[in-house]
């Protein structure tokens, strides 16, 4: 019988292969880039206004953050 | 919404589970619990023929409903909860219950309240994100926009993950495939062809990629490629290059 938890409700562990570590001279923990990097990689979950298109509110979240390219996964929400 | 380099990560919420809360209006009187009873039947692969006005070829295909929840039936209006695979139409779905009762019903209302990790409850509004930029950019105060802009690899915990060596990253960033010696940890359940996600030992998003073989075959693995990279996330030079393009693995620095 085929699982029928939704993905997001599917407790999953992690399984340890190998030992190994990670130089701490590459790279950052995701929380602890800095803003620049930060905000390269981020995402907002935005809670869309009724009215405009997400086209439209994509173009404004733009402007607000200065940065000159984002898309959006579709909406969640109203719509 | 994703921003920049993080906007790559999107085809991974497309393919992401969504959940939606709908009004279904019923076309004749119909006991609430007749309603329950046939709704009950469509948890499961159903089969599914898209609507004529849609962005996909309409040809008949399977679909997952993970949970269909009756929250209140109120006259002909039926108010529920659907939990569904990528890609099925909740408007198809009434209109398949209503033929199973043999009323008729349509879709009256629709809201989607969950896609991948991504739930309304912790959804930001436009204000609270420009108040945020605002504090940032006047008082140099960074808290509040590290709180409503999250790491792409939030939008993406609903991934199955594999964490690889260091000595692993800089080849998936120029878009090699996994090999089983580079492999450190991974999620159990992981089935070929299941999209997974690649991380560091930092928890960094380095690419998309599909599994190759299952968590079980993974785990015994001494060689050989256990998962094909889809989309890089994460910037080549990141880490150092310990590989040439012969394929030798070059000494660290």
């Amino acid at each position: 019988m085929k699982d029928l938890r939704p993905p997001w409700a599917v407790k999953r562990q992690l399984l340890v292969k190998a030992e190994g570590e990670t130089d701490p001279r590459y790279g950052y923990k995701p929380e602890e880039r800095p803003l620049d990097e930060y905000l390269r990689l981020g995402v907002v979950n935005l809670d869309k206004p009724p009215g405009p298109t997400s086209h439209e509110v994509t173009t404004w979240v733009k402007r607000i953050l200065g940065v000159e390219k984002a898309g959006h996964g579709g909406t969640l929400g109203a719509s | 919404m994703a921003l920049k380099d993080a906007a790559k990560a999107l085809m991974a919420v497309l393919n992401a589970g969504k959940e939606y809360v709908a009004v279904m209006k019923l076309h004749d009187d119909v006991p609430a619990s007749r309603v329950k009873e046939v709704m009950a039947e469509f948890v499961g692969p159903i089969y599914q023929r898209p609507p004529v006005r849609a962005s996909v070829k309409r040809r008949l295909r399977v679909r997952t409903i993970y949970e269909l929840e009756v929250l209140e039936v109120e006259g002909r209006y039926v108010l529920f909860r659907v939990a569904c695979e990528a890609g099925t139409y909740v408007r198809k779905l009434c209109v398949d219950v209503g033929n199973a009762l043999g009323c008729g019903a349509h879709m009256q209302e629709l809201r989607r309240t969950r896609v991948g990790a991504f739930s309304e409850a912790d959804a930001i509004t436009l204000h609270e994100l420009s108040e945020a930029v605002f504090v940032w950019r006047e008082f140099g105060d960074e808290k509040a926009i590290r709180r409503v802009v999250r790491p792409v690899e939030h939008m993406l915990a609903f991934l199955p993950r594999i964490v690889i060596r260091d000595s692993a990253v800089d080849a998936i960033c120029h878009g090699a495939q996994l090999a089983a010696p580079g492999v450190l940890k991974l999620h159990t359940g992981i089935e070929p062809g299941d999209m997974v996600l690649i991380t560091t030992l930092k928890g960094e998003a380095v690419a998309l990629a599909e599994a190759l073989v299952s968590s079980r075959e993974m785990m015994a693995m001494r060689k050989g490629l256990v998962a094909r990279t889809l989309r890089v996330l994460m910037k080549p030079g990141t880490y150092p290059r310990m590989w040439s393009s012969s394929g030798e693995v070059v000494k660290g620095p």
